[in-house]
């Protein structure tokens, strides 16, 4: 039985509980509702192009790296912290990559090894900064992403490198399971490994209380500033991880198309968090919520609207999500206080 | 047509529910003019809600109300309560801490769209003087209200109440007060008191909302209680004892509340010692505790006792100290609030909202916080132990209602105390440190908070360490009672000395020996 059966099965003791319950059950699976309408929607306009496989195949697999760069950030958002660095990052790792690989003749195992390794590092002093500096997150992640975003340039020497190692392209997008590229499975695992840690595990509880109440975090013996910078570090691994499938998506690394996944995944993030379970940053939610952006693009694109339409999707995305929760929350704590 | 001797309100059969739960229950309740009037009830008795209905926040589902003898249809509108010449101070009270006393005394009158285009600042200021001097008070209207101490902003907000009824010139209104004196010292209490008694002598009536029963029979005329929504009685102040006012607040007799127990458990081993600790406040306090006791803190605000608690468990750096708990010593310099808790020592802080919970998430996840690695088998999480374990420990500390899956918040403030305990007694704490156990708790919730601490002290040998500026609670509470002064111990209370009175005379005795210390 999960949690949300419980909940139903304790309402039927109460006449205002099951209302409360339905209600909360319509808002978990909202997104996802809305997700199959813009399916049908755009089924019903261009059912040629479309309702084909190849089109879904695209969505799950082209957008692989940008559910990997959502998931990255959600560890820092449950911590309460915000990295901004994450689109910079992996295009750190992807160019290290690119360079050691293609024109210092790195094994491809040693240069993805380095990759991540470059992600870790910016974590590790990502979370210094913000931890032991006490510097507020936002402007030094900010900070951090532009000085990461001109290394780029600095290494590149602004050149696109390609002619990467052909083993990383079949490993991400050449080849297929039913039929969906390779990287659309990677990030669903990463997603699950990381819905296991937030639910099923002491460290998930841990990170959402330090980013919910610090100071309750802090007297209840939780080691705040570890965890906070933890979850920095792993930001910068899995924005790295994100890189790595960039290279292999593309077979090339260049030196600023990274920064433009920034936005959409800050609105992926927020999207997902009112859904699966709203209220929280959570894995699963933030993966539907990047297909059912990528969806309404995709099928907006095919309507032959421009491409700017990417831009105000995703903006108006981010805003109406953060305007959603905050609805949310404020009417549980409205609800919180009519005792 | 206004009627001398009609009611300035009065308000019959109202009722208001939520979902299943009836926050108000047919509830009569009338003010005369010139009167102090007091509204007593535990959290959740309905207070909140009588109030919120006649500010407009909350549609009633029955019930009348006059104004001044004329009839006014419910619900109001949004403000329209001004129009009718009520005005509210709410515990934040309101104001603007950035902007000056004059920007926040003429906020309503800045807001609206105005005749003149240019402000007078000069002027402004001048009435501002004017206004302050008419209520007897001295404020400089340019300074900011941040640097005003709380009493000081307390009475700015009243003024400008009483104010905002004088301008809708409607005769001299209703001003409610909602617990407007929980964040201040009893030396603030009297000012604000006597600010109320001559705007009630000029003519305003006054609705007095508090759950201090001490305040409420100091200012108030007739009192109004109110129980589970419904009107317990209204009854004179002057003709009711205390005893009678908690027993029908709480709908039961309590012995447990008028018979203190002062153990005398000098002669049991000792079991925790603090050496030489020194704070922000407190320089070289040592004092030891016995097996099984309940020691009180006690002193005026700043004399240092309420850092005590949160220097012990290392959330506040000390500069100097040693704790010694059962035979484990631990240099405090270096105390963390993790190796605390490694220690199995428990600290429920103060502040329940930022230091103590977290009021958005769910109820059960707040109090198994503090016991994850209980139900981790190493693989996964064990959810439906914890929230099954969760369930009984609620229930059994009497937390209402025993919903893990609630949001914390949703409960009373008794409740969340309750739900707190309940997270730190399942660690069995060596040492458990309080501060303020109950603070913005009622009446019934405090009697059960005693009994818990009691048997916990009494049964399991467990020490506690209870801070707070409540003397009656830890008259009630406490084996023994050390008063601070000025960052020292001042004297040591035991047996009979412990009483309300004295300890409150030792702590301004206390302050009072220091100020002649420094002088010599």
């Amino acid at each position: 039985m999960t949690a949300a059966d419980e909940r139903v099965a304790e309402s039927s003791q109460r006449d205002d509980g099951r209302s409360r319950n339905v209600g909360a059950l319509l808002e978990r699976f909202a997104l996802l509702g809305a997700w199959g309408v813009v399916i049908v929607v755009f089924g019903i306009l261009r059912p040629d192009t479309f309702l084909t496989s190849s089109n879904f195949s695209t969505i799950f697999g082209s957008q692989a790296v940008l559910v990997v760069l959502t998931l990255a950030l959600l560890a820092p958002l449950t911590a309460g912290d915000y990295d901004l660095s994450v689109a910079a990052t992996m295009g750190l790792a992807a160019m290290t990559l690119a360079l050691l690989n293609v024109n210092h003749g790195w094994p491809l195992a040693a240069a993805i090894a380095a990759a991540l390794a470059v992600g870790v590092v910016v974590g590790v002093i990502n979370g210094a900064i913000v931890v032991f500096a006490e510097i507020d997150s936002l402007i030094a992640t900010l900070g951090t992403s532009t000085f990461i975003s001109g290394v780029i340039l600095w290494m590149s020497d602004s050149q696109t490198i390609s002619g990467v190692s052909n083993t990383l392209i079949d490993a991400v997008v050449a080849n297929r399971l039913f039929g969906i590229p390779l990287a659309f499975y990677y990030g669903i695992a990463l997603g699950l490994v990381m819905f296991y840690v937030f639910e099923y595990m002491p460290l998930g509880r841990r990170l959402l209380f330090v980013g919910r109440g610090r100071s309750v975090a802090r007297l209840t013996g939780i080691r705040v500033s570890r965890l906070r910078w933890a979850a920095f570090v792993a930001s910068g691994a899995i924005s790295a991880f994100a890189g790595v499938l960039y290279v292999g998506t593309l077979g090339s690394a260049d030196p600023t198309s990274a920064l433009s996944f920034l936005l959409p995944a800050f609105a992926a993030a927020f999207l997902g968090a009112t859904t699966i379970m709203p209220g929280r940053f959570n894995p699963l939610g933030s993966i539907a919520a990047v297909y059912f952006l990528v969806t309404g693009i995709t099928g907006l694109q095919l309507l032959g609207v421009q491409t700017f339409v990417q831009q105000l999707f995703y903006g108006g995305a981010l805003v109406l999500a953060v305007a959603l929760s905050q609805f949310a929350r404020r009417r549980d704590a409205a609800s919180a206080g009519a005792a | 047509m206004t009627d001398a001797a009609a009611p300035r309100v009065e308000i019959r059969g109202l009722s208001k529910s939520f979902g299943g739960t009836r926050a108000l229950r047919g509830v009569d309740l009338t003010v005369l003019p010139g009167e102090v009037h007091g509204l007593l009830g535990e959290n959740g008795s309905g207070k909140s809600t009588l109030i919120k209905v006649l500010a407009g926040f909350h549609d009633p589902d029955a019930g009348e109300l006059r104004v001044d003898g004329e009839p006014v249809p419910l619900p109001l509108a949004p403000g329209q309560f001004r129009k009718l010449g009520m005005s509210f101070v709410h515990q934040d009270l309101g104001l603007v801490e950035s902007l000056t006393v004059l920007e926040n005394l003429r906020v309503a009158e800045l807001a609206v769209p105005s005749s003149r285009l240019r402000i007078s600042w000069r002027r402004e200021r001048a009435r501002a003087r004017e206004t302050f001097e008419r209520y007897g008070l001295r404020l400089d209207p340019t300074a900011t209200v941040a640097a005003l101490k709380p009493v000081e902003r307390a009475l700015l907000a009243i003024v400008r109440a009483l104010e905002e009824i004088r301008a809708v010139g409607r005769g001299h209104g209703l001003l409610v007060l909602d617990e407007p004196t929980v964040f201040l010292p009893r030396e603030g209490v009297d000012r604000l008191f006597s600010l109320v008694r001559s705007a009630a002598a000029a003519g305003a009536s006054i609705l007095f909302v508090s759950h201090d029963l001490d305040e409420v029979r100091e200012i108030t005329d007739r009192v109004t209680v109110l129980r589970d929504g419904a009107v317990v009685s209204t009854v004179g102040t002057a003709d009711t004892s205390e005893t009678a006012f908690v027993e029908m607040i709480i709908g039961r007799q309590l012995a447990a509340l008028t018979e203190p127990v002062h153990a005398d458990l000098s002669a049991r081993k000792l079991a925790v010692s603090v050496r030489g600790l020194s704070g922000a406040t407190v320089r070289d306090v040592s004092f030891d505790i016995h097996a099984g006791e309940i020691l009180g803190l006690a002193g005026l605000i700043g004399s240092g006792f309420e850092e005590v608690p949160y220097l012990l468990y290392g959330a506040r750096p000390a500069r100097a100290g040693r704790l010694e708990v059962d035979g484990d010593a631990f240099d405090l310099t270096g105390m963390t609030p993790t190796r605390a808790n490694q220690a199995r020592l428990a600290l429920i802080p103060a502040d329940r909202k930022t230091d103590g919970s977290v009021a958005t998430l769910p109820v059960g996840e707040n109090v198994a916080l503090s016991v994850l690695d209980r139900y981790f088998n190493g693989v996964a999480l064990q959810r439906r132990r914890m929230a099954q374990e969760t369930r009984t420990l609620l229930d059994s500390f009497d937390v209402r209602p025993s919903d893990p899956t609630l949001p914390y918040g949703a409960l009373s403030g008794g409740n969340q105390q309750k739900a707190l305990l309940a997270k730190w007694f399942q660690t069995s704490p060596r040492l458990l440190l309080l501060d303020e156990p109950t603070q913005g708790v009622d009446v019934g919730a405090r009697a059960q908070i005693f009994e818990l601490l009691r048997a916990a002290a009494a049964e399991h040998g467990m020490e506690i360490v209870c801070a707070s500026s409540d003397y009656e609670q830890l008259a009630l509470l406490c084996d023994r009672v050390i008063v601070f002064g000025r960052g020292r111990i001042w004297r040591e209370l035991s047996g009979d000395e412990i009483t309300k009175e004295r300890i409150i005379e030792q702590s301004y005795a206390a302050m009072a020996a220091d100020v002649e210390g420094v002088v010599a």
